[in-house]
C-alpha cells in the first residue's frame, strides 16, 4: 500500500455506530474521493475511543486533532479546512472548560490524560478488522515469542509474576488459575473466553471485543499453549452482533495468516477457536453454566468441586477467562510479568477497565491503574456530576456490587479495598448517582434485575430475591412497615450465605450496602411516608403554594388527568387522588408555585 | 497469504504496514506544509505531492506531513517547514516541488539544513 500523510480514524464502536458514524465515514469516504484526496489521506474505521457520550468521534493524524459530536454535514468542511488546507476546525473540537483557543492534542484531555491503557491500546487506534495493523502495534509477537522461546511453565510462571487477576470481578490469581489446569490430567483441554457481559450499564467486554479482538485472540492462545488445550471458545452474546462479526472475521485472518489451526509457527502447538453465541441470560456469565450452555445444555451452575480445572467443558478439563483478563496477557508476554506488576497495588496489580455511566459529565469507557481513587475517577476522569448537582453515590460492580457513598470517594480501589466496604470490583461497572436518585429504588432497580436473571434452581435465589422484591416495592410505594428493614437484612445475609453461584451470593448487595449507608432514606420512606431525593412517584406530592399562585390557569390546562381546579386569578389546587405525578403542571407554572414533595 | 512461521515473517509484516500506523504516532520529524489560499495558489499542493513521492520512494516511514493554514509571510509562499527530532522549526520559502527530493535527502534524512531556501527559525 501507499504512503498515506494524514490518518483520519473514525470510531466504529457501538456507541458511536448509534450516533451516526456509519454516515460520517461514508460522507468522509466520498468527499475525499472527490476532492482527489483518496490517494493521501486514509480513513479508517476503528473500535471504541471510550468517550462515548461525545461521539461520533473522529481523530485526525499525524496532528492527534480530537473532534466530536461530527455529523455528516460536518464533514465538507472539515475535509476543505482540516485535510485540505490545515485549519483545524474549531467549532467541532473538544473542548473541556471552554476553552476554544488551545487545541488540546487527544492524550491532553483530561478525559484520557490519567487514563493507563493496555487492555484498551488498541481501542480506537488501529482498525479492528486488520490484522496487519495489530501486528503493526506488535500483536502477535507474544505468542511467536512464547512459541519460540519459552515452555509452557514459562508462560504461566511470566503469568503468575505479573499479579494479574481475574478481571471478570472474581479476582482470582489468573496464573494459579492456569496451573490447576495445566497440571490436570487429560490430553483433551479447553480454554473459554467469557464474554457474557451482561450487568446494566457494563460495556468493557462488548468494547474491547470491537475494537482489539486480535488480542483477545493472542491471550487465549497463550493460555492455550501455556495449558496445553487445543480448542477453544469463545462466549459471547448474541445481543452483541457487531462483535460476534468482528471476532469471525479476525478468527478467518488469524487462520489465514496460520496462527490459529494446525501446527501454529510449524511448531507442534495445534489451536482451533470457536464462536459460542449465547442467548443473553445473565447466569451464563457464570462458569458452570456457561459450560453447561455451550454443550448445548439449559444454562444453570453446578456445584464445585469439581472445577473446570478438572472437570469442565464435556468432563475435559477447561479454563475460563474473561475478555479483559485475556486481552492483558499478550502485553503481559511481550514486556515481562515484573513491568505488569510495577502498575496498581500490593495485592492488585495492573489495570483495569471501567464502564462510567450515570450522571456523570464524561460517560464512556476508562482504563485506570489498580489504586486509583473513585474521586480521580468521576471528577477527574468523569469530569464531575451532570448539571453541577451534588454526587450522592455510586453502585460499583454492577448488579452484584455494592452503593458507595462520598465517603468512600478516597478509598484507592483495589479487590480488597472494595469488598472490606460491601462492594465488589465486578467486571467493572460504574454507575454514578446525584442527589435526585432515591437510593430505596436504586436498590430496587438492580433486584429487578437479578431476580429476573435467576435461574431458579436453588431456593434461596430464587424465592429470598422474590421476596426481597415484594418488600422493597413496598417500601417505594408508602406501605413499608418498620420490620422491613431487618426483614431485608435477614433475607440478603442468607441469600448471600446460601445460594449455590455467584448470581445469588452477591444479589443482595445493592440493598444490603444501600441499607448500611443510607438507611435514612429508607427510614422516611417507611416511617415518614416520603422520598428524599423525589423519585419514588407514588410518594411524591404535588403540592400548589397559595400565597404564590397568581392563577393563570396554566397547570390546569396542562395537566392530563384533570386533577386541578380553581377559579381565574385565584389560588389552584391540585387533587391527590387524581393527579398521576407527572410533573407537568410544576414545568408549566410561570412563578414556580408548585412544589414537589 | 503466506502462513507465518517465524518472527522473521511476523516483522516483514510489521516493517510493510508501519506506516499504517505510524503516520498515528507522530514521526520523529516533522513536515508541515503551508495549505492557505495563497499556498495554494503557489502550488503548495504540488510541493505536498512531491514530499508523498519522495518519501514514498525514500521508503521513509516515521516522517510526519501536516499542513497548517496561512502565516502570513504570503510573498513567499509556499512554504515548507521541517522539525527535526527535537530542534528548532526551519522555515523554507518559495519551495517547488524541485527542491523536495533535496530538502528530504539533507535535511530529513542527514539533519543538515538547507542554508540557500531557509528564510526563518522558529523555536
Amino acid at each position: 500500500m501507499g504512503l498515506y500523510r494524514s490518518h483520519v480514524l473514525i470510531c466504529g464502536g457501538t456507541g458511536c455506530v448509534s450516533s451516526g458514524s456509519l454516515e460520517v465515514l461514508e460522507a468522509l469516504k466520498k468527499g475525499l474521493a472527490e476532492k482527489g484526496m483518496d490517494k493521501e489521506i486514509l480513513v479508517v474505521s476503528t473500535g471504541c475511543h471510550g468517550m462515548c457520550e461525545m461521539g461520533p468521534i473522529v481523530v485526525v493524524y499525524p496532528e492527534g486533532t480530537f473532534y466530536c459530536r461530527v455529523t455528516a454535514a460536518d464533514v465538507p468542511e472539515l475535509i476543505e479546512e482540516h485535510l485540505y488546507k490545515g485549519r483545524v476546525v474549531e467549532r467541532l473540537i473538544y473542548k473541556g472548560e471552554g476553552k476554544a483557543s488551545d487545541v488540546p492534542h487527544y492524550t491532553e484531555i483530561p478525559f484520557y490524560k490519567k487514563q493507563h491503557r493496555i487492555a484498551l491500546r488498541n481501542c480506537g487506534y488501529i482498525n479492528p478488522d486488520s490484522i496487519d495493523e495489530y501486528i503493526a502495534r506488535d500483536g502477535y509477537a507474544a505468542l511467536v515469542k512464547a512459541l519460540t522461546e519459552m515452555t509452557p511453565e514459562a508462560v504461566i510462571e511470566e503469568v503468575k509474576t505479573s499479579g494479574l487477576r481475574g478481571r471478570g470481578g472474581g479476582g482470582f490469581p489468573t496464573g494459579l488459575k492456569w496451573s490447576f489446569c495445566a497440571r490436570s490430567a487429560g490430553d483433551k483441554k479447553y480454554v473459554i473466553c467469557n464474554a457474557d457481559e451482561g450487568d446494566p450499564g457494563a460495556f468493557m467486554d462488548r468494547s474491547l471485543l470491537e475494537g482489539d479482538p486480535h488480542a483477545v485472540v493472542e491471550g487465549m492462545l497463550l493460555g492455550a499453549y501455556a495449558m496445553g488445550a487445543n480448542e477453544g471458545y469463545i462466549y459471547c452474546r448474541a445481543e452483541y452482533p457487531l462483535a460476534i462479526k468482528r471476532l469471525k472475521r479476525t478468527i478467518e485472518q488469524a487462520t489465514e495468516y496460520g496462527l490459529l489451526g494446525e501446527h501454529i509457527l510449524g511448531t507442534d502447538f495445534s489451536f482451533e477457536l470457536h464462536i459460542k453465541e449465547g442467548a443473553g441470560a445473565f447466569v451464563c456469565g457464570e462458569e458452570t453454566a456457561l459450560m453447561a450452555s455451550i454443550e448445548g445444555r439449559r444454562g444453570m451452575p453446578r456445584p464445585r468441586p469439581p472445577f473446570p480445572a478438572n472437570k469442565g467443558l464435556w468432563g475435559k478439563p477447561s479454563n475460563i477467562n474473561n475478555v479483559e483478563t485475556w486481552a492483558n496477557v499478550p502485553s503481559i508476554i511481550r514486556n515481562g510479568g515484573e513491568w505488569y506488576a510495577a502498575m496498581g497495588t500490593e495485592k492488585s496489580k495492573g489495570t483495569k477497565v471501567f464502564a462510567l455511566t450515570g450522571k456523570v459529565n464524561h460517560t464512556g469507557l476508562v482504563e485506570v491503574p489498580m489504586g486509583t481513587t473513585i474521586r480521580e475517577i468521576v471528577f477527574e476522569i468523569g469530569g464531575g456530576i451532570l448539571n453541577g448537582k451534588k454526587f450522592k453515590a455510586v453502585q460499583i460492580g454492577g448488579p452484584s456490587g455494592g452503593c458507595l457513598t462520598k465517603d468512600h470517594l478516597d478509598i484507592p480501589i483495589s479487590y480488597e479495598s472494595l469488598s472490606q466496604v460491601g462492594a465488589i470490583m465486578g467486571s467493572g461497572g460504574l454507575v454514578v448517582m446525584d442527589e435526585d436518585n432515591c437510593m430505596v429504588d436504586v436498590a430496587k432497580f438492580f433486584l429487578e434485575f437479578t431476580q429476573a436473571e435467576s435461574c431458579g434452581k436453588c431456593p434461596p435465589c430464587r424465592e429470598g430475591t422474590k421476596k426481597m422484591l415484594d418488600i422493597l416495592t413496598r417500601i417505594c410505594a408508602g406501605k413499608g412497615k418498620p420490620e422491613d428493614l431487618e426483614a431485608l437484612e435477614y433475607l440478603g445475609t442468607m441469600i448471600k450465605e446460601t445460594s449455590l453461584c455467584g448470581l445469588g451470593q452477591t444479589a443482595p448487595n445493592p440493598v444490603l450496602t444501600t441499607l448500611r449507608y443510607f438507611r435514612d432514606e429508607y427510614e422516611a420512606h417507611i416511617n415518614e411516608k416520603r422520598c428524599p431525593a423525589g423519585a419514588c412517584t407514588e410518594l411524591t406530592r404535588f403540592i400548589i403554594d397559595a400565597d404564590k399562585c397568581i392563577g393563570c390557569t396554566k397547570c390546569a390546562r396542562v395537566c392530563p388527568a384533570d386533577a386541578i381546579t380553581g377559579a381565574v386569578k385565584q389560588p389552584h389546587v391540585i387533587d391527590q387522588d387524581k393527579c398521576v405525578k407527572c410533573g407537568a403542571c410544576a414545568e408549566a407554572c410561570p412563578v414556580k408555585a408548585i412544589d414537589r414533595r | 497469504m503466506p502462513k507465518i512461521k517465524t518472527l522473521d515473517d511476523l516483522k516483514k509484516i510489521k516493517e510493510s504496514t508501519m506506516d499504517l500506523t505510524g503516520a498515528r504516532s507522530q514521526g520523529k520529524t516533522r513536515i508541515i506544509i503551508g495549505m492557505g489560499t495563497c499556498g495554494i495558489a503557489a502550488g503548495a499542493r504540488a510541493v505536498m505531492e512531491a514530499v508523498m513521492a519522495e518519501l514514498s520512494r525514500r521508503g521513509l516511514k516515521d516522517v510526519s506531513v501536516e499542513t497548517t493554514g496561512c502565516i502570513g509571510m504570503c510573498q513567499d509562499e509556499p512554504l515548507l517547514d521541517v522539525i527535526h527530532g527535537g530542534e528548532s522549526r526551519i522555515t523554507y520559502g518559495k519551495v517547488g516541488p524541485d527542491d523536495v527530493p533535496r530538502i528530504i535527502a539533507e535535511h530529513v534524512v542527514n539533519g543538515r539544513v538547507v542554508e540557500d531556501k531557509v528564510i526563518g527559525r522558529t523555536d
